[in-house]
């Protein structure tokens, strides 16, 4: 059906009278990042194959250029900018992206996986290559030379050795975009993450990059540090309306009744919304929909003893039946080896649920108009999975509805933002007018989705010279994808499972060897692994999806331990024996760089001579191989033995993703990951009682504090125009647990293999070497 | 509800606002300054830092009753004469923070220890920052935009 109020993608740009034209794109298609119902193009995403879908140029010469992948707070509109300038002569100020807008991007899948560089720079780097190919052919004609007799310098292509200021041998991009159609024929590959386009023009040799490669000032911090920045919590749309919710008492607690006489009472309350178990109230101000929610009496049945107490959280996931098993890796006959009688290490690892806990709880502002355009601003991910699921979860078709993506707080995977839009969506549906929520701390906290808990055993056997012959690895861990990370249903929405809507979209995701941990080689290995059933099939605030690296630092908590524990048996120092059984030249380059950053005191672990104080001091390290990407972590630390607590005085770490875009942007994302996965180390577990998640407050879920913060960070890149870039989001949050559980092996002696390894645990690790 | 005046940011804003409503709604949803930023809502993350006579306040825990007579800087308001203050100046220099949601507690407690203690150490630096929460790990970028902050105030002195 044909929108209404809404200007087509095709007539727009048939009255605009070209493609790569001269107009002003700045009522049009800057604007939709916060305001787009006043001025809608078209709903859902742009052709691929048109590059005016990707990218145009306006009379002043900005270069717009449009990407369904957004930015999550690591500066990557930055590195796209770069990348843009770079194929076309022009200075990175001059590009402006829009991200994220179902009406004006590609569906390129949204954020995920590390991939954005990766795989979404691709079609962009393809486009502004392209664009730079029809302008030079439109120039040769217009200057009437031969294309190899042209330079471009700053968005102005001239004639080679003609003067500066001979307009006769000069035109700029400017001009020659007014001139008329230059769109190119592309072909399109792939889809989702995936997709790309060429044409007839060629991007660059990286070896002659001038911009990319460079450090570039991210362009969001002035107007974020300045207060200028608007975040989707922001938006503010002519009638809108506040809303908040109400969850039930508990997983599996059904809606009896409720007394709304306290929350009508509130000025400025406007409705009470009831659909099944999901409860809403909506206020004409923020305030007044807090109070209300706050106010109205709601009776649930008892909750479900879903869970079991959290004490018993391992010993459930080991006895529980797997819901999947699989087989990873079978080389040789490494269980023939391990009960032939040689001396084994056997070691076990429990990684705790983790919260996304973002800063800003889920918000989104949601318009629904059934018979109409619906739009819903949202930070989630992934706008365009959003826009397919709002369709269903309102019955509609998929072209009556908008997603503009408008920047949240960090959502290190999918945090619940998704839900939250949901929220709206479904408020907004009830009351038809627009409605704004921001989830309250708990909401989000509590009742957001988990990084699922995961348990990997280890086991490997020693032949009579020592060596490390076979290795066995079994994980069991809640699916990465019980909520799918896709958010492209109705049921995959928490709000919608509350309505009734199932969620059948879920997949089983395991906890890998060689996938989420480095893939070490020995002569016999054996890797299974297998998903732990969820504990609620539906509307649990245990349900687990990605977060930031998914199974990676759990599970590479676990194998990168064990290395170090195989490493100290045998007497090897902790780098040596990751290289003996890891021949890959990056990995060996990242150790190494690291370990000659840190002064690494090459030696078997623990240290010899751990002085009789209160404080020991060690060092550990720990690798991740993620998809191209190679990360050497090294963890300087001091255990209080009186008291367990474990301060990280040092981090080093080298990093080797492949060609570097920004290394400035980098080097920050690559701290931040330090310093968010020392807290995940150090601190972060979602607690629980039987019904419910307890976490709920930044007091219950503790994370990384300034006390925390290690004197010394020190990153070193490695940078390699020869290979393509690879991901940088993730893997540096991947090693951290280990290299800092290997230092408290390193400095005591004890080691602690339950995450976080907080004081209680470093403690009875210590005091367990006393006892034996 | 009733009419409250605000001296906020140098100018005086009347508002019909309850009494005891906190005054980062009031600042955001009456007033439409979004820097002040909804985190946790008891006072444990900082994200709604704002200046209260000179002294760093949570709005989620100040009604605006308690905000009547007081003079309320924003982070909107810290720049003058069109110029960042130098504090921003610094962050942005530093090229500090990932998604940015939490800088205004930040910034603004920086702004705050700055003008008491212009050359804070290390250990005054991670007391007085104790209870902010910045969920990316920003703290590298962050230490070292207050060092540089502290830094050219001293050339500039």
């Amino acid at each position: 059906m044909a929108p209404k109020n809404t200007v087509s993608r095709r007539e727009f740009v048939k009255d605009a009278g070209g493609l790569l034209i001269g107009f002003s794109l700045a009522d049009s298609a800057v604007l939709p990042r916060v305001l787009a119902a006043a001025s809608p193009e078209t709903v859902t995403a742009p052709p691929a194959n048109r590059l005016d879908s990707w990218l145009r140029i306006d009379k002043d010469g900005i270069v717009h250029v449009f990407t369904g992948k957004p930015e999550i707070g690591m500066g990557v509109g930055t590195a796209y900018a770069q990348i843009i300038a770079e194929e076309l002569d022009v200075a990175v100020d001059r590009v402006q992206l829009v991200m994220g807008d179902t009406g004006s991007t590609a569906n390129q899948g949204g954020v995920g996986g590390s991939t954005s560089i990766m795989l979404g720079a691709k079609p962009l780097r393809n486009a502004a290559a392209n664009a730079r190919y029809v302008l030079t052919q439109l120039a040769s004609k217009r200057l009437g030379v031969p294309v190899s007799e042209l330079e471009i310098a700053d968005g102005v292509i001239s004639v080679k050795g003609r003067a500066k200021d001979d307009a006769s041998a000069r035109v700029s991009y400017a001009d020659l975009a007014s001139a008329g159609d230059l769109n190119d024929a592309l072909k399109v590959s792939g889809e989702g993450f995936s997709l790309n386009i060429s044409g007839m023009g060629r991007p660059k040799d990286p070896f002659t990059y001038t911009i990319v490669g460079k450090p570039a000032p991210r362009t969001d911090l002035p107007p974020k540090i300045l207060g200028q920045f608007k975040y989707v919590t922001d938006v503010r749309v002519p009638g809108m309306l506040h809303g908040r919710v109400v969850r039930p008492s508990g997983v599996g607690a059904t809606f009896v009744s409720m007394d709304e006489t306290s929350a009508k009472a509130i000025p400025g309350f406007v409705k009470t919304v009831v659909k099944g178990n999901f409860v809403g109230v909506v206020a004409e101000r923020e305030w007044a929909a807090i109070q209300a929610a706050k106010a109205l009496k709601v009776t649930w049945t008892p909750p479900k003893q879903a869970f079991p107490e959290q004490k018993d959280l391992y010993k459930y996931m080991r006895s529980a039946t797997p819901k999947a098993s699989a087989t990873t890796r079978n080389f040789g006959d490494a269980a023939a080896v391990l009960s032939s009688g040689a001396k084994k290490v056997e070691a076990s690892y429990e990684f705790p649920f983790q919260s996304h806990a973002t800063m800003g709880p889920g918000c989104a502002v949601a318009d629904v108009h059934k018979d109409g355009i619906t739009t819903v601003w949202s930070g989630g991910q992934k706008p365009h999975d959003l826009q397919k699921g709002f369709a269903e979860l309102l019955r509609v078709p998929l072209d009556t509805v908008r997603v503009v993506w408008v920047e949240d707080a960090g959502s290190y995977g999918r945090p619940g933002f998704e839900d939250a839009a949901a929220d709206a969506v479904l408020l907004s549906e009830a009351v038809g007018k627009p409605v704004r929520v921001q989830w309250m701390r708990e909401d989000m906290t509590a009742w957001g989705t988990k990084g699922p808990a995961v348990i990997c055993d280890l086991a490997a056997a020693l032949d009579a010279q020592g060596e490390a012959t076979a290795v066995q690895f079994t994980s069991r861990a809640f699916s990465g994808g019980e909520t799918h990370f896709r958010p492209d249903a109705a049921g995959n929405y928490l709000g919608a499972q509350l309505t009734g809507i199932p969620n059948t979209t879920g997949v089983d995701e395991f906890a890998q060897w060689g996938a989420e941990a480095p893939p070490y080689a020995f002569q016999n290995v054996l890797a299974t692994s297998h998903v732990v059933p969820a504990f609620y099939d539906s509307a649990s605030p245990l349900r687990t999806t990605h977060l930031r690296d998914p199974e990676g630092p759990a599970t590479s908590f676990a194998v990168e331990s064990f290395m170090d524990e195989i490493a100290a048996a045998t007497g090897v120092d902790p780098i040596e024996f990751r290289l003996k059984h890891l021949d890959e030249d990056r990995a060996n380059a990242v150790l190494t760089a690291a370990a000659k950053k840190a002064g690494w005191d090459a030696r078997p672990s623990p240290k010899k001579s751990m002085g009789a104080g209160d404080i020991a001091t060690g060092r550990g390290v720990g690798l991740s191989t993620r998809n191209g990407t190679y990360v050497g972590t090294i963890a300087e630390v001091e255990v209080n033995r009186k008291t367990g607590a474990v301060r990280v005085t040092r981090f080093v770490c080298a990093h080797d993703c492949g060609l570097i875009i920004n290394p400035e942007a980098l080097r920050t994302t690559i701290e931040a990951n330090l310093i968010q996965s020392l807290g995940r180390s150090l601190k972060e577990e979602v607690t629980f009682d039987r019904s419910n998640v307890t976490s709920v407050d930044w007091k219950t879920y503790p994370v990384a504090r300034a006390s925390d913060v290690p004197d010394r960070v020190e990153v070193v890149l490695i940078d390699h125009p020869d290979l393509p870039s690879s991901g940088a989001g993730e893997p540096s949050s991947r090693a951290t647990a280990a290299a800092i559980a290997n230092a408290i092996f390193d400095a005591t002696g004890a080691r602690v293999r339950q995450a976080p390894l907080t004081p209680a645990r470093v403690k009875a690790a210590l005091d367990n070497i006393r006892s034996t | 509800m009733s009419v409250a005046s605000l001296k906020v940011n140098g100018r005086v804003r009347s508002v019909d606002v309850d009494p005891a409503c906190p005054l980062l709604y009031v600042l955001r949803d009456n007033l439409e300054l979004n820097n002040p930023r909804f985190g946790c809502g008891v006072g444990q993350c900082g994200a709604c830092t704002v200046l209260v006579d000179n002294k760093v306040v949570r709005s989620c825990r100040l009604t605006v009753g308690e905000a009547i007579g007081k003079e309320i800087i924003t982070l909107e308001g810290l720049e003058s004469g069109g110029k960042p203050h130098p504090v921003q100046a610094a962050f942005i220099a530093e090229q500090t923070f990932q998604c940015g949601y939490c800088l205004n507690g930040w910034v603004m407690t920086a702004k705050a220890l700055l003008d008491i203690n212009p050359s804070p150490s290390d250990a005054e630096m991670r007391t007085a920052f104790e209870n902010l929460v910045c969920r990316c790990g920003s703290h590298v970028g962050i230490f070292a935009a207050v060092r540089r902050a502290s830094q050219s105030a001293k050339r500039s002195a």
